[in-house]
């Protein structure tokens, strides 16, 4: 492998990159598939942007980005200096700006050090506008990692009791525990994500309404991700779900991505699309 | 036939989301309060004081605790601070009274 340098000093200004961390508490919710295309969508807007999989043990990110055959190192290869981030970075083949830096698959549970994050964060900081940090599920340590040097937030839940109970209790741990918080800073700036949301069932009475959920966790909604089985599709592919431009999913995507970078849009696939005859006829959406 | 019977005879769906806005209403203010019991400033409180007391004695971060406890109606601040041994403090240069930065 030549060592060519794959992420140049960006001195346009001085501004650093500001870090995002895609967290949920609970497992499952679309926490990977928000970091993917979250990440995908800075970078087509033409944001150098780098996605870091916080899941140690467990790495999917990769699978998700369909880069998981050019894996050579990690972060924790990284952290141990056993590799150098240009060695680690994958850059992806489809956007341009776009870096990947994967996770281990090591069991060391320790292998994330804050000292470690933080060099491998400061280095990132002088080549990119942005580092997403995908979040594994729970709270122990990998998740404490990840948002531990957040400047803002995506917390990803479904119109779901226990999603909704879990991202309350990561609203708590980001207000207590992140470094803006132990160091009295402004505090780390929280978004909503709300996926697999299904606006008949809500509609129904069967699921929770989107204000349901902002009336109970209090933060800005970013975006509603409805339902879609384009999902699954786009994660068999190893293609981030943004890219499907076409499907209501990759819409939603593309106007969180919008509105994170300050576009006005009102909220899109959060009431009950009537299908014309022909759609209901040929199917589609 | 018991699930043929259901879908034609049960009762009209009942709206669940309404319940679950209920029972998480209740569970997450219970848990907010037990949780965010420990207000903003607390942080810098313990900054504060352990520079204010690095004027005196020389202890590191660990060495100060800032707890605060509700009971009743009443908050308690409780405040501990493990100062080094005598003979510790003797070895340690003293540290200078001027604030630094």
């Amino acid at each position: 492998m030549t060592a060519h340098p794959i992420f140049t000093y960006n001195f346009r200004d001085n501004r650093l990159a500001t870090v995002i961390v895609v967290t949920s508490g609970k497992g499952g919710v679309g926490k990977t598939t928000t970091s993917a295309s979250f990440a995908t969508g800075l970078a087509q807007r033409g944001y150098r942007t780098v996605v870091i999989d916080f899941d140690v043990g467990l790495r999917n990110l990769d699978l998700i980005m369909g880069c998981e055959r050019r894996v050579v190192y990690d972060f924790v290869n990284v952290i141990n200096n056993e590799a150098n981030l240009n060695q680690a970075l994958i850059r992806d083949k489809r956007v341009e700006n776009l870096y990947i830096l994967p996770a281990s698959q090591t069991r060391d549970k320790d292998a994330l050090t804050k000292e470690g994050v933080e060099r491998i964060l400061t280095e990132l900081k002088q080549g990119f506008d942005y580092i997403v940090c995908d979040s594994p599920a729970g709270i122990e340590r990998g998740a404490l990692m990840a948002l531990y040097f957040a400047d803002e937030a995506l917390v990803v839940t479904n119109p779901e009791v226990s999603s909704v109970r879990d991202s309350d209790r990561i609203l708590g741990i980001l207000a207590s525990r992140s470094r803006r918080a132990e160091q009295g800073d402004e505090s780390v700036k929280e978004h909503l994500v709300l996926a697999r949301y299904a606006p008949e069932r809500a509609d129904r009475g069967d699921m929770l309404s989107v204000d349901d959920v902002l009336e109970i966790l209090g933060i800005p909604l970013l975006g509603v991700i409805p339902e879609s089985s384009t999902v699954l599709q786009s994660s068999n592919a190893g293609v981030p779900v943004i890219l499907e431009d076409s499907s209501e999913a990759g819409a939603a995507y593309n106007d969180l991505v919008d509105r994170f970078l300050g576009k006005t849009l009102p909220h899109r696939f959060t009431s009950i699309q009537k299908k014309g005859f022909l759609k209901r006829l040929f199917g589609g959406g | 036939m018991m699930g043929l019977f259901e879908n034609f005879f049960r009762a009209p769906p009942s709206k669940s989301a309404a319940l679950a806005k209920e029972r998480l209403q209740i569970i997450v203010a219970h848990e907010r309060g037990s949780r965010r019991s420990s207000p903003d400033y607390l942080p810098a409180l313990k900054k504060e004081l352990l520079e204010v007391v690095r004027k005196y004695v020389p202890i590191d971060q660990s060495q100060i605790k800032v707890h605060l406890d509700r009971e009743g109606g009443y908050e308690i601040l409780e405040l501990n601070i493990t100062l080094p041994d005598e003979e510790q403090r003797q070895s340690q240069p003293r540290q200078s009274g001027g604030a630094g930065v």
